[in-house]
């Protein structure tokens, strides 16, 4: 008998979160029942919480990555306020939380406090949402940016201040319905501009390492947090997170209104280091922006009057955008 | 008050906070039926199987079939495959090539030398088996394996019913049939050839059975009046293909008609082209889709040159001419004559017209129902008459091999309890796993692997084997295809997606279950579930 040539095909490959048919060394970290569990059970995190999962699974590779030697600095915002009411915390990893604006100061500061004791083994992250990120702390992260100091921090992006009532943040998209951004009168929800693109800046300070990811993707997220733990420096990782009650969507759908924001290009989940593009997540199914739009009550205005339905093609327009900029379809697939 | 530096306040975990009071839904892991498993005639716990081939452990696999068949290999071959017809996947690209794998675990059963032991220990009943066909070959596995002792008497020279006297070779080679046969022999299963029951009473006492299963088939021709000249040849097909297999070489000539729409009629028209017939015509009286025979085997027919004459039926023949007529289909389908007459000229024709039960011996079984040519039999296979079951094409239902593998082995198991003093209760069925419950994102994209079939000119010179198998390279790819419809594989999703660690994993083989005292109920796992194995219920609140 001539002996079989090597398989490549594991049912599921690395879609699932786990793979009986992979080789035990290349399979996440989450299907691993010895898993860290950095954010506990016990929070209180809304149903389906996107954020929560985002925060699990990026420290919990960050954990593995360094050997759990890691401090974390988190900013105000939901992740902060559901995971520590007094006196419970739900953090499996050393966790200080200090102010709104300031996560990515106090990043900085245990990082040199580290390099004073001679305490190389130890790592940092700081972590916020995108409205102690794009917003309120984007100060404080700009100049640790252009200091170049060696902290990772990570955005949750659910896209909006959802901590406080839903109101809009620099990381709103076009046309969404929050709290401060109504869907009444003649230009309903958010204004229709391209927002603040963080990533793109954290690039301009040409810093070792930026990456996006998402929730929808879990082995993508983790080898960009274990790649991330490989170098030094200041690294910024966004990694977006939906909400389902800002959102209003399913809270059973929260991973898959993620997945149809990448597949409709209105993500784009890409790589760089110094400031160059080095690599980018391939759109796998393809689909128009409506499918992603419809699934979530804060974009239902725009498919109720004509104008609204213009909106919509605006916001396939910012799609198909990022498709060409990022290369995220094999040149010569249909549109 | 014996803190660090800086802490002021005593702290605690959060998993005192049991968040599963605010669920209005709970998610529960549930088993659905898979289609395959669903339509499967025989029983045969498909999913399963592949499962195991999935892991490359080939002997669990084969295992695992011979719970419910014990001719893999014969069944990889010749069963029309109704699995892959419901296949979930063949919504995504194409169905799991099922048949394919089954054929190659079974080839290789046969090359390793696998075999299998009797289950429960011997009670000392003796069972007999009427006729050596699929359907009594496992009902007397079954048997052996329930820990009866089985005697088949079988009317033929060799076993295998219509497996060997109706299938051809290029379809099924002996040998396998054969390997097959013999693993049963060697549970203890007596055979005896050329015995032809003629008092079934007589013999039940004479040799002291305490229960029997008829499977004799149907194995008288159908026939169809055609005046027709001295000198004509028409015979009907399984006095052809039984000649074949005996080694006969009937003379046929160079053109051949073939009179009738069924799988036989398929296998005919493609055995006389083997026999030298440089044109054979299938004459029908419907259309091609109205036709009984499968597709695949109309398609391979065709792709070996067989030609087809629709809406048309034989009415008369002299001197090697057939008078054949139009017909035309009614509103309901059925065909009508039309007047229209025309000849065709032919060295023979075959009827290929289907086959009844010979019923002669049964004549003098008290209690026997005899309805339009078959056996009547309860939902327990017995007959009217207590302890005689019967089972295959001489009771009603589709008459192919795998429902009579299926009869066999149903059978076996109400005989068994027939024996015991009890009832056999089948286990509940689960609701099917239909195509709209799986999330199919997450399967990786696989077209099937095509069966290497042998170069059309090539195959119509010989009986050889038409269709090749797979070798273990792409026999584990195409079981890796399964998409598990309705029951956990391990994929570790729910674990890995649930925001709250309210899934416990278990460990290999073991699965997963729910920590309610954390879960939410936000439904997460339940939609990133890839097979549908998790249910949302409503709490009661």
């Amino acid at each position: 008998m001539t002996s079989p040539l090597p398989i490549k095909f594991y049912q599921t490959g690395t879609f699932t979160v786990g793979n009986r048919l992979l080789d035990v060394s290349v399979r996440s970290v989450q299907s691993d029942s010895q898993r860290n569990n950095s954010l506990n059970s016990g929070h209180r995190a809304c149903q389906g919480c996107g954020e929560a999962l985002g925060a699990r699974y990026a420290l919990d590779a960050a954990m593995r990555a360094v050997n759990g030697r890691l401090v974390v600095a988190n900013a105000t915002g939901c992740l902060e306020v559901f995971s520590t009411p007094y006196p419970e915390s739900s953090w499996r990893v050393a966790w200080l939380h200090s102010l709104f604006a300031n996560a990515a100061a106090v990043g900085t500061g245990m990082a040199a406090a580290m390099k004073v004791k001679g305490r190389t083994d130890v790592r940092v992250i700081a972590q916020g949402g995108d409205g102690g990120t794009v917003d309120i702390g984007f100060a404080c992260l700009s100049g640790m940016f252009e200091r170049n100091d060696d902290v990772l921090y990570i955005c949750y992006d659910n896209e909006a201040y959802m901590n406080t009532g839903v109101q809009r943040s620099s990381a709103t998209p076009a046309g969404a319905r929050t709290a401060t951004t109504p869907a009444v009168g003649e230009a309903p929800g958010n204004v229709m501009n391209q927002g603040k693109n963080v990533p793109l800046i954290a690039m301009a300070h040409f810093i070792p390492y930026v990456a996006t990811a998402s929730v929808a993707d879990l082995r993508d997220l983790e080898t960009k947090v274990d790649k991330a733990m490989r170098v030094h420096g200041a690294r910024y990782l966004h990694v977006h997170v939906p909400c389902p009650l800002g959102w209003g969507c399913d809270t059973g759908d929260t991973i898959k209104v993620a997945r149809l924001a990448a597949e409709s290009g209105l993500y784009p989940i890409f790589e760089a280091e110094y400031g160059e593009i080095t690599g980018r997540r391939m759109i796998r199914k393809r689909v128009p922006v409506d499918e992603y739009l419809k699934l979530q009550s804060r974009f239902s205005h725009l498919f109720k009057t004509t104008e609204g339905r213009a909106r919509v093609a605006q916001i396939q327009a910012i799609a198909d955008r990022n498709i060409a900029r990022f290369g995220l379809v094999p040149e010569g697939a249909p549109a | 008050m014996n803190k660090p530096f800086a802490i002021t306040l005593d702290i605690g975990t959060s998993l005192v906070n049991k968040t599963g009071t605010w669920r209005t839904e709970r998610p529960v892991y549930v088993d659905r039926l898979p289609p395959c498993n669903n339509a499967c005639p025989a029983g045969e716990n498909i999913q399963q199987w592949l499962f195991h081939a999935e892991e490359g452990n080939y002997e669990a696999a084969w295992r695992e079939i011979m719970k419910n068949n014990p001719l893999p290999a014969v069944m990889g071959r010749v069963c029309y495959h109704p699995c892959e017809d419901c296949c979930n996947r063949a919504k995504l690209d194409s169905a799991v090539g099922i048949h394919a794998v089954e054929r190659f675990l079974g080839d290789l059963a046969i090359a390793q030398g696998w075999n299998v032991k009797a289950e429960k220990p011997s009670t000392g009943k003796r069972v007999l088996v009427v006729g050596a066909g699929p359907s009594g070959l496992a009902c007397a596995y079954h048997l052996a394996l329930l820990g009866h002792s089985v005697t088949v008497h079988e009317a033929g020279p060799a076993p295998g019913g219509m497996m060997r006297f109706g299938i051809p070779k290029y379809r099924l080679p002996r040998e396998v049939l054969d390997a097959e046969v013999k693993r049963i022999a060697d549970l203890g299963v007596t055979f005896c050839y050329n015995r032809k029951v003629e008092d079934l009473d007589a013999l039940m006492k004479a040799e002291r059975y305490d229960a029997v299963f008829l499977a004799v088939g149907a194995h008288l021709a159908k026939r169809a009046y055609i005046p027709a000249g001295d000198a004509s040849k028409i015979m009907d097909a399984l006095q052809l293909l039984r000649g074949v297999e005996a080694g006969e070489q009937p003379m046929l000539g160079r053109r051949v008609l073939v009179y009738g729409g069924g799988n036989t009629a398929m296998d005919v028209a493609r055995s006389a082209k083997r026999l030298g017939a440089a044109e054979a015509i299938v004459v029908y009286r419907r259309t091609r889709e109205k036709m009984p025979a499968h597709d695949f085997e109309v398609q391979e027919a065709m792709d070996e040159g067989v030609m087809f004459k629709w809406l048309t039926t034989i009415t008369a023949e002299k001197d090697g001419e057939f008078t054949v007529e139009k017909m035309r289909l009614d509103e309901k389908g059925k065909p009508q004559p039309t007047g229209e007459f025309e000849t065709m000229k032919a060295d023979s024709c075959v009827l290929a017209l289907g086959q009844d039960v010979d019923m002669s011996f049964l004549k003098q079984v008290k209690g026997l129902t005899v309805t339009d040519g078959v056996v009547e039999v309860g939902p327990d296979m017995m007959t009217g008459c207590k302890g005689v079951f019967a089972g295959g094409d001489m009771v009603p239902a589709e008459r192919t091999v795998t429902v009579a593998v299926g009869h066999g082995k149903k059978a076996a198991r109400y005989i068994d309890g027939y024996l015991r003093g009890a009832t056999y209760q089948a286990p509940p069925k689960h609701e099917v796993a239909s195509f709209d419950l799986l999330n199919t994102w997450y399967y990786s994209d696989a077209p099937a692997t095509v069966q290497p079939a042998l170069d059309a000119a090539r195959r119509t010179e010989s009986f050889d084997e038409v269709v090749g198998g797979l070798d273990q390279s792409n026999a584990l790819f195409e079981a890796r295809r399964c998409l598990s419809c309705g029951n956990c594989f391990e994929c570790d999703n729910c674990f890995g997606v649930c925001p709250d660690n309210a899934v416990i994993k278990l460990g290999p083989g073991k699965r997963f279950k729910f920590n309610y005292d954390y879960c939410k109920g936000c439904g997460m796992c339940s939609t990133e579930c890839p097979c549908g194995a998790i249910r949302m219920e409503p709490e009661n609140i």
